[in-house]
């Protein structure tokens, strides 16, 4: 990479390391949201239906915006941090963990549900009738039939994780090494002038955007063309 | 209702708009079929059966355990039940062999019903060279013999069937007939089978609980709801009894079987078969002609005597009558259509002693 300032590899490997934390976090932890919001006959879950997806539609710094306050030294973030003699979740990787989960929510609670749903009710009920008991069922039937949705979530939320920027920037600024992810970095280089480094990060993002797209794509149509 | 054989249901409660009060009793072996229109309530019966939907005030034992009372409701996975639903409902993501076990592996509680092998029940089943398939490559036939198989490797103690022949075609209904008529003979485990195709009830229950408007009406022996005449069944244009006989012997010369029923014997042309095998009969109420005089020489083999034990009009110019077989009108209840003029024309008049000629039995068990 003769040329190129070796800290161009530093936000690349970062942000796939928070793209990655994330996605993973945000399966254990919307599995269960999804699962309820799925299955729940209660009046208010669209209520809270309505909460994960706000990610959506709100402008990302308003979400920074929050988290800000709620991982500075005031919010419980703070409190948190201090238990290993920190003062803050804000600007630091944990702290950026939890605003992209946050942020990513949706895109992975949302396909999880839409597999949960879309099985219906009938596989669960025959598994009861074949003796499994409900996490046996969960286990052994729903989440082999919901594995579209897990793949679209986990694809879906990785690479919304790797393009975000606002709540980053909001909550990480731009810390070498610690919170300076793609996105920031070329906005960065711009700021700076080395227009070869951003266009070499841009066109890269592009062509990763394309590829997950695409592959999505056809796995899905291969995993629907398999299911039925 | 304190009977510790059998299975015993109280199931009451409203549904959306729909009110069911279905009490019934059922045997602890043979096959109960529960007959009615559609939307009288049957499949929610058999859902409260195996709880897969809970009414509040209902009660369900069955073999001596209560599943649901007061203060009691197992969840299905704890029940000994197999269930078959009308789509084969196949796990699609596991072949067929791991769909056959898939409900064995939880089987091994003692409290299981009779062990029904592996191997007997893929021979019973004809599943021999499907076993390593996908579901999504199986016939809709095909589908269905693998569901009842999964069931029956559960070890149920008891079979719950909704409708499993009404999403397949002539063709394929006529397939799996026999696999489950195989099934009704080698193992003694009580089915509930649901239907609203007196066809497939007339080949296979021993009893009938019929069902109408959310409501039991009637419940026993299937000849006997069949031939009492102040129930919908004998009022059908295509009312018939169908019951069990015996071979008593056959006739090589002419091909014809003798069987033994209560009361008679009939002589029915069909292929050579064991004696003391069983066949099931199906004798319709209009193949049945009533003679006031002993058998005079006729082209129809059967006559037998008969005493009339009930009748009841049925619109404006005919009669539906109940005959007990026999000289003393205690043996098999067959039903007969006649006209009114006919009914006045010979005189008849209940307890009396007259023939019954039978045209046709259809023989349903091979």
């Amino acid at each position: 990479m003769g040329g190129l300032s070796g800290d161009i590899w530093r936000p690349i490997s970062l942000t796939i390391e928070l793209a990655a934390f994330t996605t993973v976090l945000l399966l254990i932890l919307g599995t269960p949201i999804a699962w309820w919001l799925a299955r729940s006959k209660a009046w208010w879950k669209e209520g809270v239906a309505t909460f994960v997806a706000l990610p959506l539609v709100l402008p990302p710094t308003v979400l920074g915006f929050y988290l800000l306050v709620a991982l500075g030294p005031m919010g419980p973030g703070g409190l948190v941090a201090s238990l290993w003699g920190g003062r803050t979740l804000a600007f630091t990787f944990p702290g950026l963990v939890i605003g992209s989960v946050l942020y990513s929510t949706p895109f992975v609670v949302q396909p999880i549900r839409n597999a949960f749903e879309a099985m219906g009710d009938r596989p669960l009920e025959v598994a009861a009738t074949l003796r499994a008991s409900p996490t046996r069922a969960f286990w052994t039937v729903a989440l082999p039939l919901a594995k579209p949705g897990f793949l679209t979530g986990a694809v879906l939320g990785f690479a919304h994780t790797v393009g975000e920027f606002g709540v980053v920037l909001m909550i990480g600024g731009s810390i070498p090494g610690k919170t300076k992810v793609l996105s920031v970095a070329i906005f960065d280089y711009v700021e700076t002038s080395q227009w070869r480094e951003a266009n070499i990060l841009a066109a890269g993002m592009v062509l990763f955007a394309f590829a997950v797209i695409l592959a999505m794509t056809l796995v899905e149509r291969r995993l629907a063309r398999e299911a039925s | 209702m304190t009977r510790s054989q059998g299975i015993v249901g109280a199931f009451r409660g409203t549904l959306g708009s729909f009110a069911l009060d279905a009490v019934f009793n059922a045997p602890a072996s043979g096959i109960t079929g529960l007959f009615g229109p559609s939307g009288c309530g049957k499949s929610t019966v058999l859902r409260c059966l195996a709880g897969l939907t809970r009414l509040p005030s209902s009660h369900c034992v069955v073999d001596g355990e209560t599943w649901q009372d007061e203060a009691t409701f197992l969840p299905t996975w704890r029940r000994p039940v197999g269930y078959v639903f009308q789509e084969a409902s196949l796990f699609p993501h596991l072949s067929v062999r791991r769909n056959l076990l898939y409900g064995a592996a939880g089987a091994t509680a003692p409290e299981g019903g009779p062990s029904v092998g592996f191997d007997e029940t893929v021979g019973l089943l004809g599943l021999e060279g499907l076993l390593e398939r996908s579901p999504r490559n199986l016939s809709g036939g095909e589908r269905q013999r693998v569901a009842i198989g999964r069931a029956l490797l559960s070890r149920p103690k008891l079979l719950l069937m909704d409708e499993p022949l009404s999403a397949l075609d002539r063709l394929t209904k006529d397939e799996i007939l026999p696999f489950l008529e195989r099934l009704h003979e080698r193992l003694s485990l009580p089915v509930i089978y649901v239907s609203h195709d007196m066809a497939e009830i007339e080949r296979l229950a021993d009893h009938l609980v019929l069902m109408q408007a959310g409501r039991v009406i009637a419940s026993g022996k299937l000849a006997d709801v069949q031939s009492d005449p102040h129930l919908p069944l004998a009022a059908n244009r295509d009312a018939a009894v169908s019951f069990d006989a015996i071979v008593a012997g056959y006739d090589e010369a002419y091909g014809l079987l003798a069987l033994r029923i209560e009361g008679g014997q009939l002589w029915v042309p069909a292929p050579p078969s064991a004696k003391g095998a069983q066949h099931r009969l199906r004798i319709a109420a209009s193949d049945v002609s009533l003679l006031a005089q002993p058998q005079q020489p006729s082209s129809i083999l059967n006559a037998l005597p008969a005493r009339i034990v009930a009748r009841k009009p049925m619109g404006e110019n005919e009669v539906i009558v109940v005959v007990g077989l026999g000289v003393d009108g205690a043996g098999a209840r067959l039903l007969s259509r006649i006209t009114r003029r006919s009914w006045d024309g010979l005189g008849l008049v209940e307890d009396k002693l007259i023939w019954a000629q039978i045209k046709g039995v259809s023989l349903a068990h091979k």
